[in-house]
């Protein structure tokens, strides 16, 4: 059986992964024009000012849309099927895509309160997902 | 009136399509562009432009021009907006042809993903595509692999807002296999019913199988020229007046909603106006429909109806035969062949000219080409007719 692929930290995305095996979600955000970003770069995707510093996020976003899915496109998820998708959008204003964990795929609602978790994943490496908030 | 045409489409060439095995895509390309020459009466060494759609395997590269055996092109490039770039083709053959820079111009894309040990689900977005290094391998992690996950959870999102179904979904569908029944070139001809697709298997929730398009090893090439050189070429000319583009960024600020109002509104504006007619004006759509949902959310966003009325306005089945609004006459992407921007690129070119036989549509004065890239991240917009000059 294949494990799941697991990311391998590079230099530049290392604050959110480090942040992540911490139990924060890091993200971008611009002092010049206050925009939070995601994934990474180098300059600000709203005002393009090379003024970005890693920043803990709320965590806290609700459920923008979600997929379920059936295909098995890598062997690491072939005992996950059937397994979400999720578009979390974050208080921030960040889109981010992910998982909701913690609740069965019949109960994800569009709209839904979601709040970040950390699940390790490998040798020193955690991922965000979302679950229900307040629980 | 509508307006001067920009310049005209001379030439076709379609080559076989679907799991034709051990060719490669500059193979394919070359099979083509030998049609299209001899569709239009022309020789290659007419041709004084090439423009090679980058393929998603990249072996489609500048290179070609040199394998193809071309010599003394004065126009040559590789175009990449995905599925979108045949429209950017057009733009750039016709203002290069405008400018004098070339006088006949190939467009072409080809591409050979499938082979017998690599089916469609793993053609495009296998492991070979998803690297783990940085943040980019977040989307393995996740188990986001490809455009299915992402065009689903688009679909998902239209069905929150506006009560758009699967049986919606499903009548485009079941519309299209009924055009490719129609079609010599079609890969899927077996008959489908709106029971066939429910019970087609969920590839990424809410999207099916039969949701999805196909994937092809093939070519397609179109030849390019001034509607003045086109009069005296070997088929009735079709005529390109209006062409355009619009890319409406990512979908990763909470503030964007690309997946459901897509590039094809501003486009469209953009082109018919570059046209001088109307959305009225139009007897047949041939839009990019790399799933069910592409066709739903285009037509909306075109105006054909208001946005949110796409899953009404498609359930009389007006996209089918002898429906009010033929569209994708060929099987589209879904039941036809997928070559991106190509498909409907290419039927277009055969209604236009009138030569669609079984599936000709009776109106095919004025004929809408709409090509998506990326997750509905790229569009493009082509306007054709029949008609000589405004
Ligand atoms: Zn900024």
């Amino acid at each position: 059986m294949s494990d799941k692929p697991v990311p391998i930290p590079d230099e530049i995305s290392a604050p959110f992964f480090d942040g992540a095996r911490q139990g924060r979600l890091m993200l971008q955000h611009c002092s010049a024009c206050d925009g939070w970003s995601f994934p990474v770069r180098e300059r600000c995707p709203h005002c393009f000012a090379a003024r970005l510093a890693w920043r803990q996020a709320s965590g806290r976003g609700s459920l923008y849309t979600f997929t379920v899915m059936h295909q098995v496109m890598n062997p690491g998820f072939a005992s996950a099927v059937p397994y979400n998708i999720a578009q979390i959008d974050l208080e921030e204003g960040v889109r981010m895509t992910s998982n909701v964990v913690g609740i069965g795929n019949d109960a994800l609602r569009i709209g839904m309160k979601l709040e970040a978790v950390f699940e390790g994943v490998g040798e020193n490496v955690s991922l965000p997902k979302f679950r229900p908030a307040g629980r | 009136m509508p307006n001067q045409p920009k310049g005209a489409i001379v030439g076709l060439g379609v080559t076989p399509m679907g799991k034709i095995y051990g060719r490669r895509a500059v193979d394919f390309a070359a099979e083509a562009i030998a049609l299209a020459l001899d569709d239009a009466g022309l020789s290659k060494n007419d041709v004084d432009g090439l423009l090679i759609n980058a393929n998603l395997p990249g072996d489609m590269d500048v290179r070609t021009q040199m394998v193809l055996g071309f010599e003394n092109l004065t126009l040559v490039n590789v175009m990449s907006a995905y599925g979108s770039t045949a429209g950017s083709m057009m733009q750039y053959a016709c203002m290069a042809i405008r400018e004098g820079l070339a006088n006949v111009v190939v467009l072409v894309y080809a591409d050979a993903p499938l082979s017998p040990t690599r089916g469609a689900g793993q053609s495009y977005a296998g492991p070979h595509r998803f690297p783990l290094t940085g943040m980019v391998g977040l989307r393995a992690a996740y188990g986001n692999f490809g455009a299915n996950p992402e065009y689903a959870m688009a679909a998902r999102r239209h069905m929150h807002l506006y009560g758009t179904t699967t049986e919606q979904f499903g009548t485009i569908a079941v519309n299209q296999r009924n055009w490719a029944q129609l079609s010599p070139w079609a890969q899927m001809k077996k008959p489908m019913t709106l029971e066939d697709h429910h019970a087609s298997r969920f590839i990424a929730e809410p999207l099916r199988l039969l949701d999805c398009c196909l994937v092809s090893n093939g070519a397609v090439a179109v030849v390019v020229t001034s509607p003045q050189r086109a009069r005296d070429l070997k088929q009735p000319p079709v005529n390109v007046l209006g062409y355009a583009q619009c890319a409406p960024g990512d979908n990763l600020r909470t503030d964007r909603h690309p997946a459901v109002e897509t590039g094809a509104k501003r486009s469209g504006e953009i082109a018919f106006r570059m046209a001088g007619i109307t959305r009225k004006d139009i007897g047949t759509c041939q839009l990019y429909d790399c799933y069910t949902y592409t066709v739903l959310v285009t037509l909306e966003d075109y105006g054909f109806c208001p946005k949110g009325e796409g899953g009404p306005f498609v359930a009389d089945g007006k996209l089918g035969p002898g429906g009010a609004l033929p569209t994708n006459t060929g099987g589209g992407q879904l039941s036809g062949y997928y070559m991106w921007g190509f498909t409907p690129l290419s039927e277009a070119v055969v209604q236009a000219r009138g030569q669609g036989g079984e599936r000709q549509v009776p109106r095919n004065d004025f004929v809408l080409v709409s090509a998506n890239g990326g997750i509905l991240n790229y569009h493009s917009t082509i306007i054709l007719s029949r008609h000589a000059s405004g």
